[in-house]
């Protein structure tokens, strides 16, 4: 599959205080992995040291369903990054997750970019690697269901 | 909360701007046009820069209050605060601060300001140019989403969405601010009428905003002069009163990778209702409004979330008619804003509306006595003024 948007853009890499490691091992594996309170069982997301709900600090990481909705979305035409020069229009989707609290995250939309995007419609991820010499991560993204 | 209100309190004495440049252009250096702007706010009060005895300034600026007190020769320098908060959302709470501090008696003369020239140091709407990329932007900018203009788009999409509101709301909000622009000679597009056809047929950004529903990006300074209501009565203008301030934001609204509690929001539903209670008025008291344009969509939801208009009258109240200085419903950003005045980070916007008060504005509302001037909606914390003239204490 080839990847929805070129190379050129920043890669993510773990966070120095490792906080997030474990999100991005589970890409690696194509696993939707968040942040799960041990103590009053709600997820979160992005990462935090602490559980934002009953304020644990015994969080765990849990895998999750690879199934969302479409929460919001934007269509972007202005390139501000040189990697995307060429680029043309593209989709951004905020999904939320229905079996993880509805936590959302943010990915593309692997549609025409040019097509309506259905606020509501269910998704599933799409696991998009990006193997490198240094790094190697994943990206989550979505496509309609 | 308590009954404790700084109504009446406090009074803006002067304000001061620098020319207005677009971005890159001045030719002065920041921290000079921060000091032509401070040095105009003490003239326009006829207040000697040498009484200034407190700095107060937002969104991370450079110029240090004690680089200042130095430059000036200030005799004691007695208060120096920074609003925390990226982007504009301090323009208002910048102007809360000083109050606060006079109010408490820390300091009599507060100068509040604001200096930018990226030229020196650098552009906002550019995605970060870095190989690796770690903390929350590691979820978000691997997928394009880098800029404000794309950080802030979900969310007004998903508002416009549950409400039913249209692209043509945004377009009135925009020619609002083009409109008062070109009666403005200190605007930046002065002399560039904005028309229908014209935003229509504009590039988009990121959907939904075009081209003209994005602020600009400006080099220039902007201050504000605060005293005490019995200081103000010696100044040679018509003092400008503080009557209600507050700056914040709602349940986990800066929580990472857009989860914020209430998304589609402009984070002032939890800010307004301090604002009107030390105020002790009703949204309809609101004789003028300036509210911070980053882009149109924010000010779309900041009016909502400071009562102006419902959500479900959206699309017939956002009409052009309704937001002009020349017999408007509710004139609106009546300098031509961020949009086409100037993107002093929102400070013009607050000076805009002490003009109103004072009778000075290019675009002046007959009869103006309150004055509401919100800044920086989405970001947190965001944060909004209302001031009255010396009729309504």
């Amino acid at each position: 599959m080839a990847n929805y948007l070129p190379e050129g853009l920043p890669s993510p890499a773990p966070m120095n205080d490792n906080l997030d490691v474990p999100y991005w091992e589970g890409t690696l594996a194509h696993k939707l992995v968040i942040q799960k309170c041990t103590s009053c069982n709600k997820h979160q997301w992005g990462p935090e040291w602490i559980c934002n709900n009953c304020n644990s600090f015994d969080l765990e990481w849990a895998e999750v369903a690879q199934k969302g909705r479409i929460y919001s979305y934007e269509r972007v035409w202005h390139p501000v990054h040189p990697a995307l020069k060429d680029q043309g229009a593209y989709v951004v989707v905020l999904v939320e997750l229905p079996g993880a609290d509805n936590v959302r995250m943010v990915g593309n939309l692997l549609a025409d970019p040019e097509a309506d995007v259905p606020i509501g419609a269910e998704v599933e991820a799409v696991f998009e690697d990006h193997p490198g010499d240094e790094l190697s991560y994943t990206l989550v993204q979505w496509k309609l269901v | 909360m308590s009954e404790r209100s700084i109504r009446g309190k406090v009074a803006v004495a002067g304000v001061g701007e620098t020319t207005y440049y677009k971005r890159g252009q001045s030719p002065d250096a920041e921290f000079l046009l921060g000091l032509k702007a401070i040095v105009a706010a003490c003239d326009d009060a006829g207040i000697s820069p040498k009484e200034i005895d407190g700095f107060c300034s937002f969104a991370d600026d450079r110029n240090d209050p004690s680089r200042l007190s130095a430059a000036l020769g200030i005799k004691e320098m007695n208060l120096s605060s920074m609003q925390w908060g990226g982007g504009g959302g301090g323009a208002a709470g910048v102007l809360q601060n000083g109050a606060a501090a006079i109010a408490a008696g820390y300091a009599d003369v507060v100068v509040c300001y604001r200096a930018l020239a990226q030229g020196q140091f650098g552009r906002y709407g550019q995605g970060p140019q870095v190989p690796y990329i770690q903390g929350e932007r590691a979820f978000t900018s691997p997928y394009g989403l880098m800029s404000p203009a794309q950080m802030f788009a979900m969310k007004v999409v998903r508002f416009m969405h549950e409400h039913g509101i249209k692209q043509e709301a945004l377009r009135a909000l925009s020619m609002a601010s083009y409109h008062h622009a070109q009666n403005n000679p200190r605007a930046v597009m002065n002399g560039k009428p904005l028309t229908e056809e014209k935003y229509d047929n504009s590039r988009w950004i990121v959907e939904p905003f075009h081209l003209f529903d994005c602020c600009m990006e400006n080099d220039g300074a902007a201050a504000i002069l605060l005293v005490s209501a019995e200081r103000a009565k010696d100044i040679k203008q018509k003092p400008a009163y503080i009557l209600g301030a507050a700056h914040g934001s709602g349940y986990r609204a800066a929580a990472p990778v857009h989860n914020s509690g209430d998304y589609p929001s402009s984070n002032f539903s939890t800010v307004a209702p301090h604002l009107y209670r030390q105020a002790q008025i009703t949204p309809e008291d609101i004789d003028v409004a300036q509210i911070y344009e980053n882009f149109t969509g924010g000010v779309l939801m900041t009016m909502i979330e400071h009562g102006l208009c419902k959500p479900e009258e959206a699309n017939d109240f956002f009409q052009l008619d309704n937001l002009i200085a020349q017999g408007g419903k509710l004139p609106l950003n009546t300098s031509g804003g961020n949009l086409a005045e100037c993107y002093m980070h929102g400070l013009g916007l607050q000076i805009e509306a002490i003009r109103q008060l004072r009778g000075q504005s290019t675009n002046q509302v007959k009869d103006a006595k309150i004055a509401l001037a919100a800044a920086g909606p989405m970001v947190s914390p965001v944060s909004t003024i209302i001031y009255g003239t010396e009729d309504t204490l």
